[in-house]
């Protein structure tokens, strides 16, 4: 098991638990889509699985190893965070952009080395953004820079990628192009989480889904079994339809809004 | 995004592998060729700082001035020459080098930990903090020792206090320590304003202002060995972790996922560049700008990886500090302070370079 998270509960301020008693694990080639709604906490819960705060309760192990026992290297050996696209305060390139996913496996007083680089360069051509590579990377599309940093945690060599919202201010088009890429690197065998506001993209990669709700409790199950309807209804307060389209081959989501289901009446009559 | 553009796989392969060709020879042969070009104007620059001056020497005879002491060469020269090239102009010389490129490396340092191109080393406070410790031993006459003690004390304290505060609401925010910082340096500039309202207006208010405007007009070999080794040391430290501020200008918590340990590695660039900026402080005054300018140029010549801009922003430090000091012993008859020239040369090549950075400012 590459992840597994026992009892784990957290709170910014000791009055209000952000989520408490958080079970679940993850092995090799699995996907766990974490759904809430806004302030619900998956970010919070993704930033403490991630190292960066640190739970009240509970432990995180990493292969067996309780997380809180490694040394920050150790953990960015295994665990690959991507954050939500972002505007750094310099021109890197992308190439020196990527290499500094190289940074858990370099010495305090060294600087990359051509071995790196060339981990770099192969993480790019995996990501098919070669022609990218002398490009400052704060001139590139957001969608661009998205396939950047998903080629720096390549690059980086985890067992487990975080990540934060990765479909975030991407257009349409590119949220399925970043979906289908978080698929085929769990083919290849990475563990993976991600926070989502979409809930299609949760049963289009048909792996893990974890529900946290306002309550701070976290409900795990798989795809097919907890994304019904009456579930997403809840969690949204909305009227969730879950129909099964035969072209696309799996379930997709509906809002059914009062107005709509009024003009459906009106045209039945 | 061009995930699914694989209609012609062969073709993208191909320009690819050309891309990578083209642009692989160039970036490194860049580097290389701007560091030699440069090196080789810090050079002549050099030699010219020892020539020009009020008594000129020829270039010639400069040079073999130089190598006199190192090879054995006729005596071409006279006396006076000799005395003028050694004594008086290569302590400054080599003085206006170190500080010009130490000021370049610690300003560059400071702009990838605040992650902020528009800070300079003095953020922090550590100058202010070095006028006033330089300012309050003036005014109880003490001698220039002891004045360089004060003004290194000086500029430590400020910096420990601007860290200490963040520290007492427990905030690790960097905004929180730009801030104090600010204050900090407001603060300082108040009890300036104190002591050159009690300083003795004939003696004491122009030392002191000698301290606030800086000059290398003072500065010998024994001024300058007790500091250099609070200069080389954390000099070579930051060059060494260079490579630590790339990640560290990404953010903190992308920093911290790639391994790093974001309080001890800032806290030594923080120490590191403090040492290096109260040392400079102590020996020629505050200098303004080199610190902001220089590595702004260097990252607009090289590009922004620490691992290619550090060096070179240190090489140009050199060169500007070297043509900002010929100017002010050349163009008056009585010497000017540094700090008047690299505000009037500084401010407008500032704007210069705001102007063909404004696509990658924000």
């Amino acid at each position: 098991m590459i992840l597994q998270v026992n009892n784990l509960s957290f709170s910014y301020h000791s009055d209000r638990k952000i989520f408490h008693d958080v079970n679940f694990s993850l092995d090799h080639g699995e996907v766990l889509s974490i759904l809430g709604t806004n302030g619900a906490g998956k970010s919070t819960l993704l930033n403490c699985i991630a190292n960066l705060y640190h739970p009240d309760s509970g432990e995180i192990l990493l292969s067996g190893e309780p997380m809180a026992k490694m040394n920050l290297r150790d953990v960015a050996q295994k665990i690959g965070y991507v954050p939500q696209i972002h505007m750094p305060a310099y021109a890197y390139t992308v190439r020196e952009f990527v290499v500094m996913g190289r940074t858990p496996y370099i010495g305090s007083f060294a600087t990359p080395k051509a071995a790196d680089y060339k981990i770099a360069d192969e993480a790019l051509e995996r990501m098919k953004i070669t022609h990218l590579r002398e490009k400052p990377y704060t001139e590139i599309s957001g969608g661009e820079r998205q396939q950047v940093l998903l080629a720096r945690v390549i690059a980086q060599k985890p067992r487990l990628i975080l990540l934060d919202e990765p479909t975030a201010h991407l257009d349409y088009g590119n949220q399925y192009r970043v979906v289908q890429m978080i698929r085929q690197l769990a083919e290849e065998g990475y563990a993976l989480i991600m926070t989502t506001h979409n809930p299609e993209h949760a049963i289009i990669l048909n792996g893990k889904v974890a529900i946290l709700n306002c309550k701070g409790v976290l409900g795990v199950g798989h795809a097919a079994e907890t994304l019904s309807a009456e579930t997403l209804s809840k969690l949204y307060g909305l009227s969730i339809k879950t129909v099964y389209n035969g072209d696309a081959g799996r379930n997709v989501c509906v809002v059914c809004c009062q107005e709509c289901e009024n003009r459906m009446m009106g045209m039945h009559s | 995004m061009k995930v699914q553009h694989t209609d012609n796989p062969s073709l993208s392969a191909t320009r690819g592998k050309a891309g990578a060709l083209r642009s692989l020879i160039p970036t490194s042969l860049k580097f290389q060729g701007i560091l030699w070009l440069s090196l080789m104007l810090l050079v002549i620059v050099l030699a010219a700082s020892l020539a020009i001056g009020r008594y000129s020497v020829p270039i010639g005879e400069t040079i073999r001035i130089l190598f006199s002491r190192i090879l054995p060469l006729n005596e071409t020269w006279d006396s006076l020459q000799e005395a003028v090239v050694m004594t008086l102009r290569f302590p400054r010389t080599i003085a206006a080098i170190i500080i010009g490129s130490a000021l370049s490396l610690s300003g560059a340092t400071y702009q990838s930990i605040f992650k902020n191109p528009m800070v300079s080393p003095d953020l922090l406070g550590v100058s202010a903090g070095a006028c006033v410790g330089a300012a309050v031993a003036i005014l109880l006459d003490s001698n220039s020792a002891v004045i360089q003690i004060s003004a290194f004390a000086g500029g430590l304290i400020a910096v420990a206090v601007t860290t200490t505060i963040p520290r007492l609401i427990r905030s690790e925010s960097t905004t929180i320590l730009v801030l104090s910082g600010i204050v900090i340096g407001s603060l300082m500039t108040s009890i300036m304003s104190i002591i050159k309202f009690v300083a003795d207006t004939d003696t004491q208010l122009a030392e002191i202002t000698y301290w606030m405007m800086g000059s290398f007009s003072q500065v010998s070999f024994e001024s300058m060995a007790p500091v250099l080794p609070t200069i080389f040391i954390p000099v070579a430290l930051i060059l060494l972790m260079r490579y630590r501020l790339n990640v560290l200008s990404l953010g903190d918590n992308e920093a911290k996922t790639l391994g790093i340990n974001i309080r001890t590695t800032r806290g030594i660039f923080i120490l590191c560049s403090t040492l290096i900026t109260a040392s400079c402080v102590c020996l020629s005054g505050t200098i303004g700008w080199v610190g902001l300018v220089i590595p702004h140029t260097a990252r607009m010549i090289i590009g922004a990886d620490n691992k290619k801009a550090l060096p070179i922003a240190m090489i140009f430090g050199g060169i500007f500090m070297l043509i900002i000091d010929i100017l002010c012993r050349t163009i008056t008859p009585a010497e000017l302070k540094l700090g008047i020239l690299t505000g009037i040369i500084g401010a407008p090549f500032f704007i210069f370079i705001l102007f063909k950075q404004k696509r990658q400012i924000r």
